[in-house]
């Protein structure tokens, strides 16, 4: 029988706005004996009257950096933890964490996907794992072609805009297409539509169904994205899937 | 560090609570630890939703039985079927009370198989290849169902539609969506997600979440 995973005291050393309504955390970790891209922690807040609430958040960061985690939170509406990591959360604070979590939306960029083709889709900030797998694949060089399809509301919602642009320009064999659902920009050169069975058609392309794919968002795009990928030929064991929000039911 | 005593958050004081009897903290008493109220339905699934169209649908109960069994949809549909209002818990942390199925009691279906002595855990099948595993004590006693409706409406795919197994007593990924059989066999299996890292029994009243709680 494995040990529980224990609960741990992380201190946040940096909070950073990524939108207006999402921010990265860095939590200090000294004995984080590390996790695999694409993998959640656990947090836990607790008031002084032992009212506790917990909530998962995947982990932003790549494996190789040391010490330390990264999580992004977009602030939900009337969200319990979201809110009081964006209202009263600050640098020094300790908040309890336990991780890493989750063994199947996971990308070694060591392991034997490391040579497949990626391809990634992500709606909103459900391109937090997806961009843990992105770092980690950037850090450790490799060059397997990855594109993603990042689909958000606006241009000023895109999550880790400037990275994900730096990011494909490193010339490593990584593509970004960027959609925008809501509203586009005066010259916008990309989508602005909900995804659909063509968009991943053409952003798919040449990776073809050999591609190994990972969709994280909300549950309409990911049953979009996924079904138009079983369309396109990519065996159902090579769609890894996460989902949140509501249905709409 | 590890945690040891309890660890107050600076500065959090969490949604008011409510105390005392009425529905309000009937709600909160119905609430397993670690988790909160919800009023949506949220999906989790790890692959694509199946799509298995009807006439080429069957549920069978298979492995230590004197004599295998399968249904087609139709007479599965047929079988005595009744309706279920449960608590649902699921391991992301979200819990939605008052849910409402209708589908078919584990105990009728075994009504139509004579279980082996040997017999000790159910390996529950779906489409997609998942699986999930439990000891037979487990889904007995009108501890289990295979549902296919869900609040007065077929299920959904995204739901596990066209029949999803519902374990109300565990958390939900225990309640395989797409369910097509139970295999029943003398030596426990781990399952699709207790093969990584997620709690063999997933008990949610025991906070048994990952391997190791």
């Amino acid at each position: 029988m494995a040990s529980p995973i224990a609960w741990r005291l992380a201190t946040i050393t940096a909070v950073r706005p990524e939108t207006p309504t999402v921010r990265s955390f860095t939590l200090s970790l000294p004995d984080w004996a590390g996790h695999r891209a694409g993998q959640h922690v656990d947090l836990r807040l607790t008031a002084e009257d032992g009212y506790s609430v917990e909530r998962s958040y995947s982990i932003a960061s790549e494996p190789e950096r040391a010490g330390e985690i990264e999580l992004t939170v977009e602030r939900i509406e009337d969200g319990e933890v979201s809110g009081f990591l964006h209202d009263v959360a600050a640098v020094g604070d300790r908040i309890e964490v336990r991780g890493p979590i989750g063994g199947y939306f996971v990308w070694d960029a060591t392991g034997p996907l490391a040579e497949e083709p990626l391809f990634l889709v992500a709606g909103g900030s459900g391109v937090v794992p997806l961009m843990a797998m992105l770092r980690h694949r950037s850090r450790t060089g490799l060059r397997n072609p990855t594109r993603l399809l990042f689909s958000s509301r606006r241009v000023e919602e895109v999550v880790y805009r400037d990275e994900l642009d730096a990011l494909a320009m490193a010339g490593d064999g990584l593509e970004v297409a960027h959609t925008l659902t809501r509203s586009q920009p005066p010259g916008w050169m990309g989508y602005g539509r909900r995804i659909d069975d063509r968009m991943i058609g053409e952003v798919l392309g040449a990776l073809g169904d050999r591609a190994r794919s990972f969709i994280c968002g909300p549950t309409a795009l990911v049953e979009v994205a996924a079904n138009s990928l079983v369309r396109l030929g990519l065996p159902g064991d090579r769609i890894r899937t996460e989902r949140f929000g509501p249905t709409g039911t | 560090m590890p945690v040891t005593d309890r660890f107050v958050t600076r500065g959090f004081t969490g949604r008011p609570r409510t105390a005392g009897a009425g529905a309000p903290g009937d709600a909160a008493s119905r609430t397993p630890p670690g988790q909160y109220l919800t009023m949506d339905f949220p999906v989790l699934s790890a692959g694509p939703t199946p799509h298995t169209p009807l006439d080429r649908w069957s549920f069978y109960l298979e492995g230590l039985v004197r004599q295998p069994v399968t249904w087609t949809w139709d007479e599965f549909k047929a079988l005595p079927a009744r309706d279920w209002t449960v608590d649902i818990s699921c391991v992301t942390k979200w819990t939605k009370l008052d849910m409402r199925w209708r589908g078919v009691s584990v105990d009728t279906l075994l009504e139509h198989v004579e279980l082996q002595p040997s017999a000790a855990f159910a390996i529950v099948h779906a489409d997609g290849g998942y699986t999930t595993n439990l000891p037979i004590g487990d889904i007995l006693n009108g501890q289990a169902f295979v549902a296919w409706e869900y609040d007065g409406q077929p299920l959904a795919p995204e739901h596990g539609g066209p029949a999803r197994l519902v374990v109300p007593a565990r958390y939900f990924w225990k309640s395989a969506k797409w369910v097509r059989g139970i295999r029943f066999v003398d030596r426990d299996v781990p399952g699709f997600w207790e093969s990584f890292g997620y709690h063999n029994r997933g008990d949610q009243w025991l906070e048994e979440r990952y391997s190791g709680d």
